[in-house]
């Protein structure tokens, strides 16, 4: 598992990287074919090739957003609780108590699952409460899914 | 089912046993055989008094026949309901069996009740009967019910949940309530008729305009506006006959909450299980000094539910003065204050309609944070009920180098902000809040 991003915390798998790739792509480059073969039938082929040049601005901008997106989560797990931080234009940072963990919840999406990922989400009380782990590789998803766990049940606390 | 031979002794041993103070029984008991007819109240009564005109009122024989089955049908089934129905204090676990196809079995740990509501309606209220409501938290339905028993023995398992709650001893006799606050009635009917005259306003601008601009409009859409003004009406009766003689006492159960006009209902919630409490002023309050308090437990109020636990809400101060809602809430939370301090002013810039209000301060045990635009909201909240702490920081935050810090305690509309603090004192609170409801907890669970 990779450790980059500040010392101590750990970051999702760079396999994640790759699915939001295939999944933002894959789709764009689709879409910039489509639009320029049709504004070049419509309107002639310099017209299309500039229309083909938007969409693919437009496809590179969502890329560079997911990139920073994708670079913006991190977890660390202290002693006692574990943080998630996330988020680029909104950045959020949360704080849950291995205590006051409910239950811990494993996902995998069709999409993780042809990327061999997994995300780890913990449940607390609160509805309010979000942390979640997406992209994790399945054996720090189960490392993390066991550790968590057992941490819960050993600190658990009433509400 | 068989007989249960305990259960008819118990009968008897519960006729002798008057006092509230007495241990409830061990062995299964059945509800109140009047059950049924409260149970399925106003309409069943509503649509036996149809079946029973149709009876009479039946022009053959078949149409007569078909009328008595229904009739028929419907005593059975509310009979069979409770025939099947039957609750035992198991230890540390009341368990609820019922269901005749599909039984249903609950337990109901005691060490993980919430709250422990009694509820009269107006029908039970005349038969001397009762409902029991227990609230868990997170259970995915509208709290378990055992509806009816008998107002005595509704009181006996009362106190015998609560004090298994609280690990004391189940045989000890309910202690005596201390009263703490009454409303008055005038201020609850005033102060729900002040809540509710802006939508009567409008309602009567919307009817007075289009009466006299739109003649032939208003005629189509009178119907309308009728059904929109019984509906406000039925409301506002409603929550007038709710909070009638609203009264909080306490005991060494919790909080006591006593209200309702024809229906009563007493709400018990122990110390320990209230999460957060918020404290709202609305606007049209404000010239009385009047304000509200709500008290959040973790529980599910109506049909919610999912993995997550839902909130449940309990007004414990419907319409009451400043100094009486800071009694009450020092009362459950105790009566360690912190110092509020205001957001920096450059907050103003993200945040000009509820800057005005906008504070927070927190001490060792306890956060106090202050939100709204319009009506004025503090909530109060224990720190060992924090579930989990975040830090969001928005586009427009991060320019002025604000950040707002969340304290979460279950539910879901239970809630502290720190709204727009320095994000550098953000990042420290962050963690501070964390450490200390940790000290907090662990200072908790030792005593």
């Amino acid at each position: 598992m990779a450790v980059k991003g500040p010392p101590g915390w750990m970051v999702p798998s760079a396999r994640l990287w790759r699915m939001r790739l295939a999944q933002v792509a894959a789709p764009g480059l689709i879409l910039v074919v489509i639009t320029g073969v049709a504004t070049g039938i419509w309107a002639g082929a310099g017209a299309g090739a500039g229309a083909a040049a938007a969409m693919a601005v437009a496809a590179g901008f969502v890329l560079g957003v997911e990139r920073r997106r994708y670079l913006a989560w991190a977890y660390r797990e202290r002693e006692e609780d574990l943080i998630v931080s996330r988020g680029v234009l909104v950045r959020r940072v949360s704080v849950v108590p291995y205590g006051r963990m409910q239950f811990v919840e494993v996902t995998a999406g069709p999409f993780e699952r042809v990327f061999r990922l997994a995300t780890v989400q913990l449940h607390t009380a609160a509805a309010a409460s979000d942390a979640r782990i997406p992209g994790l590789e399945r054996d720090e998803a189960a490392r993390l899914r066991d550790r968590l766990a057992m941490l819960g049940e050993a600190r658990a606390a009433g509400l | 089912m068989t007989e249960d031979p305990e259960h008819a002794k118990s009968a008897q041993d519960k006729e002798g046993a008057g006092d509230a103070g007495a241990a409830v029984d061990v062995g299964w008991h059945r509800l109140h055989p009047l059950s049924p007819l409260i149970r399925a109240g106003g309409l069943v009564s509503g649509l036996l008094g149809l079946l029973v005109v149709g009876l009479v009122t039946a022009d053959s024989y078949e149409d007569y026949l078909y009328r008595v089955i229904v009739a028929a049908g419907l005593l059975v089934t509310g009979f069979i309901q409770w025939l099947v129905t039957r609750w035992k204090l198991d230890g540390t676990t009341l368990r609820i069996e019922t269901g005749l196809l599909r039984r249903d079995s609950r337990q109901l740990p005691m060490t993980r009740i919430q709250a422990v509501d009694v509820v009269r309606p107006l029908l039970a209220r005349m038969l001397g009967l009762a409902a029991l409501r227990i609230r868990l938290a997170g259970a995915g339905h509208g709290g378990d019910r055992l509806a009816y028993l008998t107002v005595g023995e509704a009181a006996r398992l009362r106190a015998a949940l609560l004090a298994g709650q609280h690990g004391l001893d189940r045989a000890a006799p309910a202690t005596a309530e201390l009263p703490v606050i009454t409303v008055p009635t005038g201020r609850v009917i005033g102060a729900t008729l002040l809540r509710a005259a802006p939508r009567f306003l409008a309602l009567a601008v919307i009817a007075g305009v289009a009466a006299t601009a739109a003649h032939h409009i208003f005629l189509a859409a009178e119907s309308t506006l009728g059904l929109i003004a019984l509906g406000l009406v039925t409301r506002t009766w409603r929550q007038v006959t709710g909070r009638y003689g609203f009264t909080v006492t306490t005991s060494t159960d919790g909080i006591r909450i006593r209200r309702g006009l024809l229906s009563t209902v007493a709400e018990t919630i122990p110390f320990r299980r209230v999460q957060a409490v918020r404290l709202a002023q609305p606007l049209l309050w404000r010239p009385f000094g009047w304000c509200r308090l709500v008290v959040h437990v973790a529980g599910v109020a109506g049909r919610g539910s999912g993995p997550k636990a839902g909130g449940l809400t309990k007004a414990l101060l419907p319409v009451g003065y400043m100094n009486e809602a800071q009694h009450l809430v020092g009362l459950v939370l105790g009566h360690d204050m912190p110092e509020l301090t205001r957001p920096p002013k450059r907050a103003r810039v993200k945040a000009p309609l509820s800057y005005h209000f906008l504070a927070a301060g927190h001490n060792q045990v306890m956060a106090v944070t202050v939100t709204g635009r319009v009506c004025k909201k503090t909530v109060y909240m224990r720190l060992e009920k924090l579930q989990s702490v975040r830090l969001t920081q928005g586009p427009v935050q991060r320019m002025l180098s604000l950040a707002s810090v969340h304290g979460d305690a279950a539910g879901r509309w239970a809630h502290a902000l720190f709204s727009d603090r320095q994000a550098d004192q953000a990042k420290g609170l962050l963690d501070e809040l964390a450490d200390l409801s940790r000290s907090a907890r662990s200072a908790e669970s030792s005593t």
